[in-house]
């Protein structure tokens, strides 16, 4: 029809809205044998999914839930939907960090984070949750926490911590403790992000003990809830045992003591509700503490934005279960940003990489997308893009489905080596907020390429379907057999078929397994697996949480030529 | 003479130009429109606590005269005829009440140059006489009601000629109205302390304490006829109105004509009316009541009220001409602008009057803020006369009356769907008002079948007000206030939604879609609804409602462990109070308005011919000594039993006992008074009385405490 119509008319108007040239076509065939059998498998995964977040969302169980509200206090989540903006939305990180990694269920990994607004200023939220353990610090607990103040700080985001906790989990000292990344970095962060402006509010709803003391002590202003607040250094039984002294922990360290004698805690609240009120007041009152330049960020963003004009629930449906299948990224990009408008960057170059702007909620974006194995042309292309955006300050929206660079003499002597170092160099530099989602494959130095974690996004996402490796379990199995068969060839030993198949299978079943998106956010290889059609919506609020801060320059290092 | 025949042709050639009324509220205001329609020019005057009401916006000049009371200021003669001295007003209309009955105020507006919008001063002394005027209509073969109307007003005398005329017996002030001051004695041993406690009325309110007598009609109908005189003597009656149903001795629905009248009746009433009038020479607006006993079918004259009346609406819209052009007309000396014969009579008219009072404690008077206001919209066959608008203060100086509500209708059914219609989708919030006895009184069977008498309400009370420990009303009034609650929560949802999507906070709309982004799940919300309920003494029922955003921008409410089912509610909010909702299949109207007032968030919801009010309480104040705020609360949430309290805000007149009194349960302990009613506290208990902390001419506010009753 465009078509007819160009033909048909001598005078084209590009100035008059709308342009529609820029439209993404709607690529996917519904009636296709893998489009239907995609659906089927991608509809399992999603049920499953949820079934793992309905478990977490119980936290420590009915029983734990009952005696902790027995006590006049409300679940973790409960507790920041207080806090936040009525009506406003809240983007939880991590929600299944811990999922089946240590013998005992540990739900969220005993800590909430995620972001949301509090009187029209973003905040960092970090909740322990108490029917979890006491609220104890887990290794993984420990890493959700700093991955937390990591992105605030990142984002210049104010941290509100609403502290319930035990302090760390005694029996896995050894990997709490000692080390760089341990719990000692939770005060460090404190420490820093003071010193940078970003506030630092607790709330004290529970116990802080021991280096939970820490918590609201270095935080910039505490408040302590009357009756269930304690902090102490040592409680009540560590207190008898080194000095003789018996002494009950509301006396040793409650609200009173606190907030009227040491002065380790500056606001005293009647109860749960009181302290979230005081909290709201603390940072309404922030002003533009560690927000200077915020303005600038927020320049160029659109109120008033369209829907794509294809359902985001098809997202669901087009994600690849099967990863050897190939499918037009476009197809996600046309159900992600506004109005379905894509301006493709180099669009003919390079075809294995797709770049071009758009907006996402209103909020400018460049975005690099994988179209298939990555060539010389898509790195260089992928590194002109990411060039141009650092230049403009435009957010990067990475979608990761990329099995690795291209192998091969061929490839090898064109310098395939030097053009993925080159887009590496790039992302590795780029200062402007970056934003991964793994929505098929993330394998070898694709993932390096594509801001892989490693690479510090702002914020990385897993689709249930993705997986990740430095390569796929075939491949891998495939490697490690050739290697053996050489080795035991060397020996003199003859490796029979049987032999070798189950040593394949093995490392097969292994790779399955560790490449999967739950064994990744598990361990917190990323900020959560999302549910395709909510892609959209979180791209929107990570943009919106990236821009809240000013702009910084970008300086690249030595690219090889 | 031809001297007045002179003086009128003078007058004839200078009309009223500029009109001063010296009156407040809807009629004053009522007056200023009909005189604007004229091209009259308007001068309102006011007292300080009116300095920013209606009728001082809607007048072309407005003048102070006095602080609030009324005494000093809507009373006060001299300063009136300053202000229109100072104004150059021409005449001076005096609405009702105030001084509009005063005969030296009459006189002294003629002899001071200002024509009077009223009777001659000779008529309002003899009408406003009580017994004179029945001697006057006795001579003029108006029919009477056997009573006495003696000058002698010994207790011993009066209690003889009560005996004569037979109990009951009805004891009234001879002068003033309104039911004010007025008793009903049913034995003869009741007749002392009732005689005493009329004239002490009587005399606070009027001046005069002279007392009259009259047989008492167990089942009276109120009637009255509109009646109208010229200064040539032409007198006419514009038919009559019903105002049976009253409480307190006053009015709250009138309507005209009576039904269930024939026609002889009608004309009979209307003759009788004109003689009175004419038996006093009367000329402009007047009202002559009567008093039918529906047993016996007689009507008796009753008084005649000199003065254009509050109900007067109901009369212009049967007979379709303005009352006031007409008083105006008369004043300006034409001849009446129609004859007997060229009145008409068409359909029916209702008069509804809302006031500010609280129902259950018997109708008392009640003060406040109208927080929200928006009555009916208006129509040619629906008026609203207020003087009132939202934000403005009803204060316990004058009449709680907020507005009136006036339909008109082909017959009485047609109309009495409209008034039913119109009083439902009355909105008034920040204080108590009667409408919704109002409605549940035009909802009555008897009521529909015009089965009306002055004893109305209290034959209907069982089904008028609420029966405590009703059962099964209670379930359905409780079933009602929780679909009420489910609809203002998503109500107030959508609203923050729509204020929120026009200006997000700190500029990140991202951040406040709709609705609300949760991971993985639907974001929910608490809210508490705190709901009265009428049917238990100071019950207040917690509503604890749970609303889920649904991905289709619908709200799932749920409320807590009772049986109430989700409830799936699509809400358009239409702009500010007003809402198209859909639940359950049904798609309506609802329109919300809420206020802040003691640290509570008073809420109210119209939808359909329902309305329900809820209380939230709002935060926690951030109070540094928490305990001392705590302790406070607890001391005012509740008094010990046996703590009497002030049921308004009033004047204490007497105080009947002392610190030790011993006290039996009922018995009187202190007398108050507020507009200008006399209401008499009584002793909860048994027991001896303590702390009591006021004293006679003491003020007191609305629920401070005035003494405790001790068990013996």
């Amino acid at each position: 029809k465009a078509i007819n119509m160009m033909a048909s008319s001598s005078i084209r108007d590009f100035s008059s809205q709308p342009q529609g040239h820029n439209v993404l076509r709607d690529g996917i065939d519904r009636t296709s044998d893998s489009f239907i059998r995609n659906s089927t498998q991608m509809e399992s995964l999603i049920s499953q999914l949820h079934s793992h977040i309905h478990q977490v969302t119980e936290g420590g169980g009915a029983a734990a839930i009952k005696r902790h509200k027995s006590r006049n206090k409300l679940l973790p989540r409960e507790r920041i939907d207080c806090l936040l903006d009525s009506s406003s939305s809240f983007l939880e990180l991590s929600q299944l960090a811990g999922h089946e990694l240590y013998e005992e269920p540990l739900p969220s990994g005993g800590i909430i984070t995620g972001i949301g607004p509090v009187h029209g200023r973003l905040c960092m939220f970090v909740a322990n949750d108490a029917t979890v353990k006491g609220g104890t610090y887990y290794p993984i607990t420990v890493k959700k926490h700093l991955r937390a103040q990591e992105i605030a700080a990142q984002c210049k985001l104010p941290c509100i911590y609403l502290v319930d906790s035990g302090g760390a989990f005694l029996p896995k000292q050894a990997e709490v403790f000692p080390d760089k990344e341990n719990f000692g970095r939770i005060f460090y962060n404190q420490a820093v992000m003071s010193s940078e402006g970003i506030p630092q509010i607790a709330l004290v709803l529970g116990s802080c003990t021991a280096g939970g003391a820490y918590i609201p002590a270095m935080a910039d202003e505490s408040v302590m809830v009357k009756g269930n607040g304690t902090i102490f250094l040592a409680g009540p039984p560590l207190v008898k045992a080194a000095t003789g002294e018996e002494v009950s922990s509301e006396d040793l360290g409650g609200a009173d003591v606190h907030c009227k004698i040491s002065g380790v805690s500056d606001y005293f609240a009647q109860d749960e509700l009181h302290a979230f009120s005081i909290g709201r007041n603390i940072v309404k009152n922030l002003h533009m503490a560690g927000n200077e330049g915020t303005m600038d960020g927020l320049r160029g963003v659109i109120s008033d934005y369209k829907e794509p004009l294809y359902d985001v629930k098809e997202l669901r449906l087009i994600a690849p279960t099967d990863l050897k299948q190939s499918f037009d990224i476009r197809s996600i990009i046309a159900r992600i940003v506004d109005g379905s408008e894509f301006d493709e960057f180099k669009q003919l170059y390079g075809t294995t990489l797709v770049t071009g702007f758009a907006r996402i909620l209103g909020q400018p974006v460049g975005i690099i997308g994988n179209n298939g194995i990555l060539f010389n042309e898509s790195a260089l292309k992928g590194s002109h893009f990411i060039e141009l955006c650092c230049q403009r300050n435009i957010p990067l929206v990475f979608l990761q489905n990329i099995t690795g660079f291209m192998v091969g003499s061929k490839s090898e002597a064109s310098g395939i080596a030097k053009a993925g170092a080159k887009m590496v160099m790039a992302v590795s530099c780029a200062k402007v907020p970056k934003i991964t989602i793994v929505v098929g494959g993330s394998f070898g130095a694709g993932n390096y390429a594509m801001c892989g974690r490693a690479y510090s996004p702002n914020f990385m996402f897993f689709w249930p379907n993705a997986k990740i490796g430095v390569m796929g379990g075939a491949q891998a199995a495939g490697v490690m057999s050739e290697i053996v068969k050489s080795k035991k060839q060397k020996e003199g030993i003859q490796w029979s078929k049987e032999d070798e198949e189950k040593s394949k299978t093995k490392y097969v079943e292994a790779y399955e397994k560790e490449s999967s998106a739950y064994y990744s956010t598990a361990r917190l290889w990323d900020d959560g697996v999302i549910d395709p059609a909510d892609t959209r919506k979180i791209l929107g609020l990570c943009i919106s949480a990236s821009r809240n801060r000013p702009p910084q320059p970008t300086r690249f290092g030595v690219f090889r030529m | 003479s031809a001297a007045s025949n002179l003086s009128n042709n003078e007058q004839s050639n200078r009309k009223i130009e500029k009109l001063l009324i010296a009156n407040r509220g809807e009629i004053a205001c009522r007056i200023m429109r009909t005189a604007k329609r004229l091209g009259i020019q308007t001068v309102a005057v006011y007292s300080d606590a009116d300095r920013y009401s209606l009728h001082v916006k809607s007048a072309d000049e407005a003048v102070r005269i006095g602080p609030p009371p009324a005494r000093s200021s809507y009373l006060n003669a001299s300063s009136i005829i300053d202000a229109a001295v100072r104004t150059g007003a021409q005449a001076i209309h005096p609405g009702y009440g105030f001084l509009s009955e005063n005969a030296d105020f009459a006189q002294l507006c003629e002899n001071e140059g200002f024509a009077f919008v009223g009777p001659p001063a000779s008529a309002i002394r003899e009408m406003g006489d009580k017994s004179a005027s029945k001697r006057i209509m006795g001579a003029a073969g108006v029919p009477l009601v056997p009573g006495y109307h003696g000058h002698e007003q010994d207790i011993d005398v009066m209690k003889s000629e009560a005996e004569k005329i037979g109990y009951p017996v009805l004891i009234k002030p001879t002068h003033g109205g309104g039911g004010k001051g007025m008793r009903i004695v049913q034995s003869p041993k009741e007749f002392v302390d009732s005689f005493l406690g009329a004239q002490r009325e009587a005399a606070a309110s009027f001046g005069v304490n002279t007392i009259l007598l009259e047989k008492y009609i167990t089942r009276p109908r109120h009637i009255e006829v509109q009646v109208f005189g010229d200064k040539q003597g032409n007198v006419v009656y514009l038919y009559e109105r019903d105002c049976s149903v009253q409480r307190r001795h006053q009015k709250i629905i009138e309507e005209a004509p009576a039904p269930d009248i024939i026609s002889d009746f009608r004309s009979r009433l209307g003759q009788a009316a004109v003689s009175a009038a004419k038996a006093v020479g009367y000329h402009n607006a007047g009202t002559v009541e009567f008093i039918v006993d529906t047993l016996s079918g007689e009507f008796y004259f009753m008084e005649m009220n000199t003065r254009l009346q509050v109900e007067h609406p109901v009369t212009e819209m049967i007979v379709g001409q303005d009352l006031v052009e007409w008083q105006i007309r008369v004043a300006n000396g034409e001849s009446l602008p129609l004859d007997q014969a060229q009145i008409p009579i068409s359909g029916h008219a209702f008069e509804a009057r809302i006031y500010a009072e609280n129902v259950p404690r018997g109708f008392l008077p009640a003060t406040g803020v109208l927080q929200h206001y928006r009555p009916v919209p208006v129509s040619a066959s629906v008026r609203v006369e207020t003087g009132v608008e939202e934000g403005d203060t009803v204060s316990m100086h004058y009449d709680p009356m907020i507005a009136k509500l006036v339909v008109w209708g082909e017959n009485r059914a047609a109309a009495l769907v409209k008034l039913k219609d119109s009083l439902s989708k009355f909105q008034v919030a920040g204080l108590p008002t009667n409408i919704e006895f109002l409605s549940k009184l035009a909802n009555h069977r008897a009521f529909e079948n015009g089965e009306l008498e002055t004893h109305f309400i209290d034959h209907f009370k069982d089904d008028l007000f609420v029966t405590p420990n009703d059962s099964v009303s209670e379930k359905a009034a409780y079933d009602a206030a929780k679909y009420s609650a489910a609809l203002v929560a998503a109500c107030i949802c959508e609203k923050e939604h729509t204020l929120l999507k026009n200006s997000p906070p700190g500029g990140l709309p991202v951040w406040y879609t709709h609705p609300p982004f949760r991971l993985h799940h639907h974001a929910t919300r608490k809210m508490e609804l705190e709901w009265e309920n009428e049917y238990r003494d100071n019950n207040s029922e917690n509503l604890t409602l749970s609303i889920s955003y649904l991905p289709n921008g619908n709200y799932l409410i749920k409320m807590g462990e009772s049986s109430f089912p989700a409830l799936e509610v699509t809400v358009r909010h239409l702009g500010d109070h007003d809402f198209r909702v859909e639940a359950d299949g049904i798609s309506k109207n609802v329109n919300l308005a809420s206020y802040f007032k003691d640290q509570t968030e008073h809420i109210h919801i119209w939808h359909g011919s329902d309305h329900h009010q809820f209380k939230q309480k709002v935060g926690l104040d951030l109070l540094d000594n928490l305990e001392t705020h705590q302790h406070r609360n607890l001391e005012s949430a509740t008094h010990p039993p046996g703590t009497v309290t002030a049921p308004m805000s009033g004047l204490v007149i007497k105080v009947l006992v002392k610190d030790g009194t011993e006290v039996e349960e009922g018995q009187p302990m202190l007398v108050m008074e507020a507009m200008k009613m006399e209401h008499v506290l009584t002793a909860p208990t048994s027991g001896v009385v303590s702390g009591l902390q006021v004293t006679p001419g003491q003020q007191v506010s609305d629920n401070s405490v005035l003494f405790k009753v001790k068990a013996a």
